[in-house]
């Protein structure tokens, strides 16, 4: 499925084969992705199988042991995190979550005309308006994910990167934070054009959404639009279980195997 | 006026028109100990001190280093005690030795042989247990030692006074330059990493007030209370608020005000000021504690040393 094109403008990140360790063995190996302008691309894969350190190699906190990656000069990434590593405890209004994405080599701690502004604008698009001073922990789980999408906001990002963005969140929530997502996705001047690399483990409820989709299990198994990539050969190589696909007016809907068997272990008990 | 002066063990030496009577009258009472130049002293070095631990506390607390401080506290008692003995200069010795602990635990701990506590635990208790053997076998050195041991508020010089006031100097102005740089580090440092805050740099910034505020503190609080200092006011303050920015001026406002009440009342309870300064955070913690909702307390429940957190219901 890895669709090997000339490297161009358009592309913003490279993967040359990469591998990353944190010192021991690899937890990534021979990585190849690339990340184009107006990408919106979701990596989905396993528990343990990598994909946050993929995230990680691709913003620059972690280098790779072998192979490289290549950016495309002066490109900013905005990242936002998995709301679980957050601390709920810590005591910071939205304002003043929002305000950590300001440019970092200002000096002067008070905010600048032009970055209320900003600030403003952002927190408004997003539906935050009015918030500023209350505490992140007083907001529901969709309001909390828009306040770290406001921060990589901030940033003016080339490409956002986010870490399971609808983890542990509603149906309802899912769609506020994928319509969202598309809305900065989108062209301009209808959106903001924004590059968009997420990762995800909801198969049905956003990756087979997404017009690109990478499968990941160490190792990049399937690259390409959901209907090519979300098969029953590579869901089984990525997630090592037998999974079925059935079409869904033409969406793939991804079904785990062995559920007769569970459901007639189960059915026993009720006769 | 009487004329009184304090030497460097604390003994107040009184000379004046009547000596302290046994019985006082309280109208004349409350002022009195203000007309003493060295109850003057201590009291603005006890109030500086307050406020300069309540600043730095709050990193200390949100960051959960109360360890590091306490084991910095601790490892300062040994160069102080070397610093005696070879008739050194206290900053200098124990500020020397301060940093080589620090360096050491670093060392250690990056290795990863053994967990950063217990390279804190190992080093800082080692440093420790030289200063009381050096204490027991030169006993000459005692009082200053003792000094830093238990702290001494009315023995302080002018030149601690300057020591606290510089460290406080330059802490408002490192925290008020990198604000935004050391709340980011603070609160996410994986992110800030990736948004360009160089975040090395921020701890080492953080470990370096640490270290100069415990160096400068240490002998008005004492090695063995100074991390109840550290973390009182920040703790009371986090209870009090849910913005960062606010619990910035609140903590050393509290810390400043333990400081002050605590200094004055040892006047009357004749305890060690160190004491009485923790007694007196600790009175307004359990006042706060008790007054904030459950709500609020389920949020401090996460500042515990364990990472145990209750989420709030």
């Amino acid at each position: 499925m890895s669709s090997p094109q000339p490297s161009d403008s358009s592309d913003l990140v490279q993967f040359d084969h990469v591998s990353c360790s944190y010192g021991g063995s690899p937890v990534v190996e021979d990585v190849d992705i690339v990340v184009r302008r107006g990408d919106f691309l979701g990596i989905v894969g396993p528990s343990g199988s990598g994909k946050t350190t993929v995230l990680r190699a691709l913003l620059g906190s972690i280098a790779p042991v072998h192979g490289r990656i290549r950016r495309s000069p002066g490109l900013r990434l905005g990242y936002v995190p998995q709301l679980e590593t957050v601390d709920w405890n810590f005591p910071v209004t939205v304002g003043e979550v929002v305000a950590m994405g300001r440019q970092q080599s200002k000096l002067w701690p008070t905010l600048s005309a032009d970055e209320k502004k900003q600030i403003s604008s952002i927190l408004e698009r997003l539906g935050l308006e009015g918030l500023e001073r209350r505490h992140i922990r007083e907001l529901s789980g969709g309001q909390q994910q828009r306040v770290f999408l406001a921060r990589a906001l901030m940033q003016k990002p080339d490409i956002l990167v986010l870490d399971e963005p609808t983890a542990g969140v509603d149906v309802r929530t899912r769609h506020e934070i994928l319509h969202v997502l598309v809305d900065l996705n989108e062209a301009p001047p209808i959106g903001d054009g924004i590059t968009i690399v997420l990762t995800t483990h909801d198969l049905n409820g956003l990756a087979a959404h997404l017009p690109r989709l990478v499968c990941f299990n160490r190792t990049v198994i399937a690259d390409g639009r959901p209907s090519d990539v979300l098969q029953p050969y590579f869901l089984e190589r990525t997630y090592g279980a037998p999974m079925e696909v059935l079409l869904h007016g033409g969406m793939p809907v991804v079904l785990e195997q062995g559920g007769e068997e569970l459901r007639e272990r189960l059915g026993r008990r009720g006769a | 006026m009487a004329k009184n002066c304090a030497n460097d063990s604390g003994v107040v030496e009184h000379e004046g028109k009547h000596d302290l009577p046994a019985v006082r009258m309280m109208a004349v009472d409350l002022l009195e100990p203000f007309s003493f130049a060295f109850f003057q002293r201590g009291l603005i070095v006890a109030t500086l001190a307050g406020a300069l631990c309540g600043l730095i506390g709050v990193f200390v607390v949100l960051r959960n280093m109360s360890y590091i401080g306490h084991g910095l506290s601790h490892a300062v008692f040994g160069g102080a005690a070397l610093a005696a003995v070879l008739n050194l200069n206290y900053f200098l010795g124990a500020g020397m030795w301060g940093l080589a602990s620090g360096l050491m635990i670093a060392q250690v701990a990056r290795k990863r042989i053994i967990g950063a506590d217990a390279a804190i635990g190992v080093i800082t208790t080692a440093s420790f247990a030289m200063g009381l053997a050096l204490q027991a076998r030169f006993g000459q050195a005692k009082r200053s030692i003792d000094a830093v041991l238990f702290g001494n508020v009315l023995g302080v010089f002018n030149r601690d006074i300057f020591a606290v006031l510089a460290v406080g100097i330059v802490s408002i102005a490192v925290i008020v330059l990198l604000y935004r740089r050391l709340l980011f580090t603070t609160f996410d440092p994986e992110v800030a990493g990736v948004s360009g805050v160089s975040v090395p740099r921020m701890e080492g910034v953080l470990m370096l007030l640490l270290s100069a505020t415990i160096l400068v503190t240490v002998r008005v609080i004492g090695v063995l209370l100074i991390s109840a200092l550290l973390v009182l006011p920040a703790v009371t303050a986090r209870m009090i608020t849910n913005s960062f920015g606010r619990m910035l001026w609140l903590s050393p406002v509290l810390g400043a005000v333990f400081g002050g009440i605590g200094m004055y009342a040892s006047w009357y309870a004749d305890v060690p000021s160190g004491a009485v300064i923790i007694l007196a955070g600790t009175i307004v913690f359990i006042a706060v504690y008790s007054t904030v909702g459950v709500r609020r307390r389920a949020r401090v429940a996460g500042l515990d040393h364990h990472g145990s957190s209750l989420r709030s219901a």
